[in-house]
């Protein structure tokens, strides 16, 4: 059965890019020798695959969820949401050739509301992304230094000390705004410059680039990883990370973070990626692409989170002996007991005889309990981990700011490449829905976004700034995507047909897909995103949702994170930020529909062929 | 803030690395002794705490202490060592006022290397309060660790923080320095992509418009040729000569 759909290029897509260049890109393509091409085909794949999603998300919510209980859901969700997901959205994008916006459209008018859906998800998750890529630039900034700023801090845990109050002056929680940091309004319009520059530059000129752009961060890794594993207390932080802990399974919020963060990681339900596979030529092994980027991008997470956990259990063990040794001092001190009499291993002996002794002067000590668990799960979390661990694990190694700035310049490049295919999704949509008028050239209108973001972003360099960059991070990076991703996969497995699919894929790549694909585009992959949503909604909608701030008069051995609950609004403004993308497809879906039926009820009063359509027919 | 900062040079001071040779003095006595000086008005009792004390095995134990645990080696003359470097600080401090060894007076001296101690004045039975010699302390702090040769984490006066050194502080903080080379390299990047197809483009208009003139002055040349000749027959000429490209 042959494909009824057009099969040429999206006219609007093409006045998108540069002509001259693409064609040219295509020619090269198919001019150029088998071996050269697949490398750097494979290259633009993992370079693809790798973003802050890897380095940055996956470990602070593997952190967030005690490590190994976070590993089991992620790699469930994977093979059963990730793979076939992805799978689908490049199959689909080869075949239609078209932007989010317009494959969705053509599947079935009342599913374009899933593009705008997606353009919206890709507008504010761009938003809080540059962000961090603003946090990436201040610590830079500051790696030109000698020593390095987060190494002298005054205070014990520096590094921590450098993130909360030098980096983001953090204040005690959400209601106290603070005023607008100028050093990182300042870095935030930076990145907004270079990911406007480089958007207008255009993506063709990054050519060879992608050699050292796709390997390079492997690179890094693996030297943070081989420094991370000499520091003592490594092994503690492993243990964490690969130990599974099985009662957190039951927490739906685990499932959906879990799903979306492959999502979020490798970009589906953004609309990016339906855009970047239409440029591919029509005969792509899509099933080859999706099962390499797949495995690729949780390979390079979990990859990336081991030396992350690795420097967390030395912290934390670092942390558990100050601690223990604090203990010591003070027992030592109000018993006048010779120095070096108590240690860490006869400790416990001499508390049980001072108890014995003399227990209320035991007890007026306010002795700390010492507990390497609550250490490990206390230390650093939250947005900042990866920069507060990373940073920590830089001043460990001899020549401390090159290691600094090539890890920095390193995630830089990770983010913005990112960063690049977020403004795409959000600049693709807009131009198919005619919402621009043509008299406006493409580098004003791209500018013009960009300052619009920026100018909304600003939020996030108040005081409280980070408060909102969590709460973005949870609500837009995660229900929605989940929405997104089940409406899409409805569409292409019923709407679209799947028997039609089918076809399509062997046209594509010579191979039927197998039971694998079949069985999770018909069944699973639906049955499993409507389950976890489900089960998210009821069970969390019962419980107010609380966040971990810092707060420096919080009284306790370590600045451990006070637990707070949203006030009201706050919590509103989370439910409209999860709602708020969504609410386009069903908004779409009926403005469709009331078309259907205003052109009905002209057609039977009117038999003018040549009358208007009042409505925006093309979508 | 600043309490934040307090309560975490506190614990700087017990989260010392290396713990081994801490040595303790502490102060607090002091103001309750003078109080009940000041209430019973017996200026002797200061002499009660040095003279039940000196020569007592207090020291010698304390001596004891360096065995294989490697803490400060304590002893007499560490002690006498103390008392003269205090006697330096409170000299120090009041510009000249000749406080000597035997007006420092250390007592209650524990197993732990740690005491009390009192000062007084010169020739005379008066205490200094406290206030002057913590801030003589204070002042002297680097000299008195140097005698020692510890540091602020391995030597402690209770209730007395140490003064850090403020940071180095640039007058251009180095980061900014860095921001503005890369801004505006951004900036003239920005502006020479936007401005390059302009530039173009204006160009090329140049270009075209220069092709235009030297077209029409020869269009002109042959109809100058032409004009004279009989009469022109415009019925089936075009309006316009040339074929538009």
């Amino acid at each position: 059965t042959k494909i009824t759909l057009p099969m040429a290029f999206n006219p609007q897509l093409e006045q998108m890019f540069d002509m001259e260049a693409e064609s040219d890109e295509q020619k090269e393509i198919t001019q150029r020798p088998k071996g050269d091409n697949k490398i750097q085909y494979l290259l633009t794949c993992i370079g693809f695959a790798v973003g802050l999603g890897n380095v940055w998300r996956f470990p602070y919510l593997c952190q967030t969820y005690g490590g190994g209980a976070f590993l089991i859901p992620y790699v469930i969700a994977l093979v059963f949401e990730g793979l076939p997901l992805l799978h689908m959205e490049l199959a689909i994008g080869q075949r239609l050739r078209m932007g989010s916006v317009g494959v969705w459209s053509s599947i079935s008018p009342y599913q374009g509301g899933v593009g705008v859906a997606s353009m919206l998800v890709s507008f504010l998750v761009g938003l809080f992304y540059n962000m961090i890529l603003a946090w990436i630039l201040w610590y830079f900034f500051h790696s030109f230094q000698s020593p390095l700023p987060w190494r002298d801090c005054p205070i014990n845990i520096s590094v921590n000390y450098f993130w909360y109050r030098e980096t983001l002056n953090i204040t005690p929680n959400t209601e106290t705004s603070g005023s607008l940091q100028w050093w990182l309004v300042l870095c935030l319009a930076s990145a907004w410059c270079i990911v406007y520059i480089c958007f207008i530059r255009g993506i063709e000129t990054v050519g060879k680039a992608i050699y050292a752009t796709a390997t390079f961060p492997y690179l890094v890794l693996t030297i943070f990883l081989i420094t991370a594993l000499t520091l003592p207390g490594a092994s503690d932080g492993l243990i964490y990370l690969f130990t599974p802990n099985v009662k957190t399974l039951k927490n739906p919020k685990v499932w959906l973070d879990a799903a979306t963060q492959i999502f979020f990681s490798l970009s589906l339900a953004f609309g990016g990626l339906i855009a970047f596979s239409s440029y591919n030529p029509q005969k792509n092994n899509c099933e080859r692409d999706a099962l390499i980027v797949g495995c690729v991008n949780s390979f390079t997470s979990i990859y990336a989170s081991i030396p992350i956990f690795a420097i967390l259990g030395f912290k934390a063990n670092e942390n558990n002996n100050n601690c223990q040794n604090w203990n010591i001092l003070t027992l030592t001190n109000a018993f006048n007991i010779g120095v070096g009499n108590i240690t860490l291993e006869n400790y416990g002996e001499w508390l049980n005889y001072l108890n014995k002794t003399d227990p209320s002067e035991v007890e007026s000590l306010n002795l700390k309990a010492c507990n390497l668990q609550t250490f490990l799960e206390e230390v650093a979390s939250g947005t900042g981990l990866a920069f507060i661990l990373f940073t920590e694990a830089v001043i460990e190694m001899p020549a401390s700011q090159v290691w600094a700035v090539l890890f920095f310049v390193t995630l830089f490049c990770l983010g913005l490449s990112s960063m690049f295919g977020n403004l795409e999704g959000v600049l693709t949509p807009l131009l198919d829905l005619h919402i621009v008028p043509p008299w406006i050239p493409k580098e004003a209108f791209t500018g013009l976004i960009c300052l619009i973001s920026f100018a909304v972003a600003l939020i996030f360099t108040l005081g409280s700034g980070n408060y909102w960059l969590e709460i973005f991070n949870s609500y837009v990076g995660s229900v929605p995507l989940l929405i997104i991703a089940f409406f899409e996969i409805i569409a292409v497995a019923y709407v679209y047909g799947i028997n039609r699919f089918n076809d399509d894929i062997e046209w594509m790549t010579g191979r039927r897909p197998n039971i694998y694909w079949q069985a999770t585009w018909r069944f699973i992959s639906p049955f499993m995103l409507l389950v976890v949503f489900v089960a998210y909604v009821v069970i969390e909608a019962e419980k107010q949702p609380t966040y971990n701030a810092w707060n420096p008069d919080y009284v306790s051995s370590l600045p451990l994170a006070d637990v707070l609950h949203y006030p009201e609004w706050v919590f509103a403004i989370c439910v409209l930020l999860s709602i708020l993308p969504v609410v386009a497809i069903p908004l779409v879906a009926f403005y469709k529909f009331m078309c259907l039926l205003k052109n009905y009820t002209m057609n039977r009063h009117n038999q003018n062929p040549y009358a208007n359509e009042y409505c925006h027919g093309e979508l | 803030m600043i309490a934040y900062a307090d309560f975490k040079i506190e614990s700087l001071a017990y989260f010392s690395k290396k713990m081994p040779n801490h040595v303790r003095w502490v102060l607090q006595q002091i103001k309750s002794r003078i109080e009940r000086l000041n209430a019973l008005f017996r200026p002797v009792m200061h002499y009660n705490c040095s003279a039940h004390h000196e020569g007592t095995n207090m020291t010698e134990e304390a001596s004891n202490i360096s065995s294989d645990t490697a803490a400060y080696p304590w002893s007499k003359n560490e002690m006498f060592l103390f008392r003269a470097a205090l006697a330096f600080a409170m000299r120090d401090y009041t510009n000249g006022e000749e406080f000597g060894v035997s007006d420092i007076h250390p007592c209650d001296e524990t197993k732990r290397v740690s005491f009390w101690f009192v000062v007084t004045r010169p020739n005379t039975t008066d205490l200094v309060d406290k206030g002057t010699v913590e801030m003589a302390i204070k002042k002297s702090r680097n000299r008195i660790n140097g005698a020692f040769l510890l540091t602020d984490q391995t030597l402690e006066f209770d209730g007395i923080y140490p003064t850090l050194a403020a940071p180095v502080s640039p007058d251009t903080p180095p980061w900014l320095i860095v921001f503005g080379v890369v801004m505006g390299a951004v900036s003239v990047g920005i502006i020479a992509l936007l401005a390059y197809p302009l530039v173009q483009r204006k160009l090329k208009k140049n270009k075209d418009a220069d092709d235009e003139d030297s077209d029409e002055e020869t269009g002109v040349k042959t109809a100058e040729i032409g004009a004279n000749d009989g009469i022109y027959n415009s019925t089936f000429s075009d309006d316009e000569r040339f074929t538009q490209m």
